[in-house]
């Protein structure tokens, strides 16, 4: 059996001779669920950051558009110009003109599902696929300039880098949390390990005089709380899992903000948080324990 | 077994025993008496290291063990019994559980034990008791359930503080015929008690030395005892 197995499995006798009732047992469980459900909430953000980071950086980096402002009887001209620039320039990868529909589906979250779209001034628009590396912005303008004047060229650039910094500095701030989270359920957890101590001194003591060794005494006041801490973070842990389940999927409002939930494989991650949340009473209770039982000496 | 050479125990510029020297010798019955606040619990505390002494050396069988030494101490206290006064049980286990704690702790099922911790607890007359509670014991139960504990892992000596402190007489006789049972066997045997009639009753049964605490001096009692 491995470590992991005997400290679970444990001494049936050792299992028994810290008081079930104690306090900060209790506590340390229901801290390490709450933290473990703040824990699941933030891990579930960083990856909600990652991928909108990464999707703004990738391929929507990749997407460009071509607007025509120009007298209603040029449109068309230069239009088909501006095709012809775009067809020939090298790291252009398609190009496509987008109806009108299109337009005004793209419009409709904002204007409303009744607006008539047909009555504002649209201008013309190009959606282009572009290879950024290949591509050369200045070289594209200046053609555009010479034979399709109306035509601007719009990377997204202006609004998708602050999105970029955002989503990264989100994906951070949800790191910065995690780790926060674990750092407190360490604080937590070993301030209650070292008050269960200090409050079964009469435990300790007598466990002493009949012979008992520090590490036997440790090992029984760390596993009880590991595995209160353990037992905590599953219970957090599943309604961390059953609210970001009950969450509107991205998918289904069609709007990056409701996109926290998890997607995928990443539904497997929070699997990590109660073994962590273990872990780290685990750590933290072994080594509260051993200094106070040196305290003691 | 127990060795002081000239050893000693001040609490601060405090002295409360000096100059001690002499042995345990095992298989030996021995009293310790003197007034409250003599010392006599010091002295118990430093045979089983629950003190160190601050002075002089004390010996473990053989062997002078540091106050960092915490394994060696555990392990000392697996050959050295100690019955307290007050018994210092584990209240939200069972009595049977309790005496089998020394057995717990040091790895040993109590189940693969059982025929031996069933005579224990004939031997010690608790067997109607042994799923109850240690603060639902009587004084006298609690005092052959600490004997109990005390002794399930054979240890080479026993200490008993005022083992008969809170009992009345007949209580106090049982307890002593347990100790005295014990040293018949071969164990070393040292009580800490003001009871004078316990000693003359423990002197008509076994060859008990008595030893007196005075003004931090542990001295051979007379013959008033």
């Amino acid at each position: 059996m491995s470590a992991a197995g005997r400290f679970l499995r444990g001494d049936p006798g050792a299992g028994r001779v810290v008081p079930r009732g104690a306090r900060a047992a209790v506590s340390v469980g229901f801290l390490a669920g709450v933290m473990a459900f703040f824990a699941v909430l933030a891990l579930a953000l960083a990856l909600a950051a990652g991928r909108l980071a990464e999707n703004w950086s990738g391929e929507l980096a990749r997407d460009a558009t071509l607007q025509i402002f120009a007298p209603k009887d040029q449109v068309e001209a230069q239009a088909r110009a501006a095709l012809n620039v775009l067809r020939t320039t090298p790291g252009i990868l398609s190009v496509r003109v987008v109806t009108l529909d299109e337009q005004k589906a793209l419009l409709e979250p904002w204007l409303g599902p009744g607006f008539a779209v047909e009555t504002l001034p649209l201008p013309l628009l190009i959606a282009v696929t572009t290879d950024r590396a290949e591509l050369n912005e200045e070289s594209l303008a200046l053609r555009l300039g010479a034979e399709a004047p109306g035509a601007v060229f719009d990377n997204h650039a202006a609004w998708r880098l602050p999105l970029v910094t955002t989503a990264e500095r989100l994906r951070l701030f949800a790191l910065v949390c995690l780790g926060l989270t674990a750092l407190a359920l360490a604080a937590v957890v070993g301030l209650a390990a070292q008050a269960a101590v200090a409050a079964n001194g009469q435990v300790i003591q007598t466990l002493r005089l009949i012979g008992a060794r520090d590490s036997y005494i440790s090992h029984a006041f760390t596993r009880r709380f590991t595995l209160r801490a353990l037992g905590g973070a599953v219970i957090g842990t599943a309604a961390g899992l059953a609210l970001l389940a009950a969450l509107p999927q991205a998918s289904e409002q069609g709007f990056f903000l409701v996109g926290i939930g998890l997607q995928g494989w990443h539904w497997a991650l929070p699997v990590l948080v109660p073994l962590i949340a273990g872990l780290v009473a685990w750590a933290v209770t072994r080594f509260a324990t051993r200094a106070s039982l040196r305290r003691w000496s | 077994m127990i060795e002081f050479e000239q050893a000693g125990f001040s609490y601060g510029d405090h002295a409360i025993l000096r100059d001690m020297s002499l042995t345990l010798a095992p298989g030996s019955f021995q009293f310790l008496v003197g007034p409250s606040g003599a010392g006599k619990t010091t002295f118990l505390r430093l045979c089983y290291l629950d003190l160190a002494a601050t002075t002089g050396e004390v010996r473990h069988f053989g062997r002078s063990i540091a106050p960092s030494e915490r394994d060696a101490i555990a392990d000392l206290r697996r050959r050295v019994g100690v019955v307290h006064q007050d018994c210092q049980f584990l209240d939200h286990l069972p009595i049977s559980e309790n005496i089998a704690l020394p057995l717990t702790v040091n790895g040993i099922d109590p189940r693969e034990r059982e025929e031996d911790l069933r005579a224990l607890l004939q031997w010690v007359d608790l067997t109607a008791r042994v799923d109850a509670a240690p603060p639902l014991l009587s004084g006298g139960e609690r005092q052959r359930a600490a004997v109990a504990r005390a002794v399930i892992l054979s240890p080479d000596v026993i200490l008993a503080d005022e083992p008969t402190g809170n009992l009345d007489w007949d209580m106090a006789q049982r307890v002593l015929t347990l100790l005295v049972e014990l040293n018949r066997m071969g164990k070393t045997v040292l009580i800490a008690t003001h009871d004078l009639n316990l000693i003359r009753a423990a002197k008509a049964r076994v060859q008990a030395r008595v030893l007196r605490i005075a003004q931090g001096r542990v001295q051979l009692a007379g013959a008033d005892l």
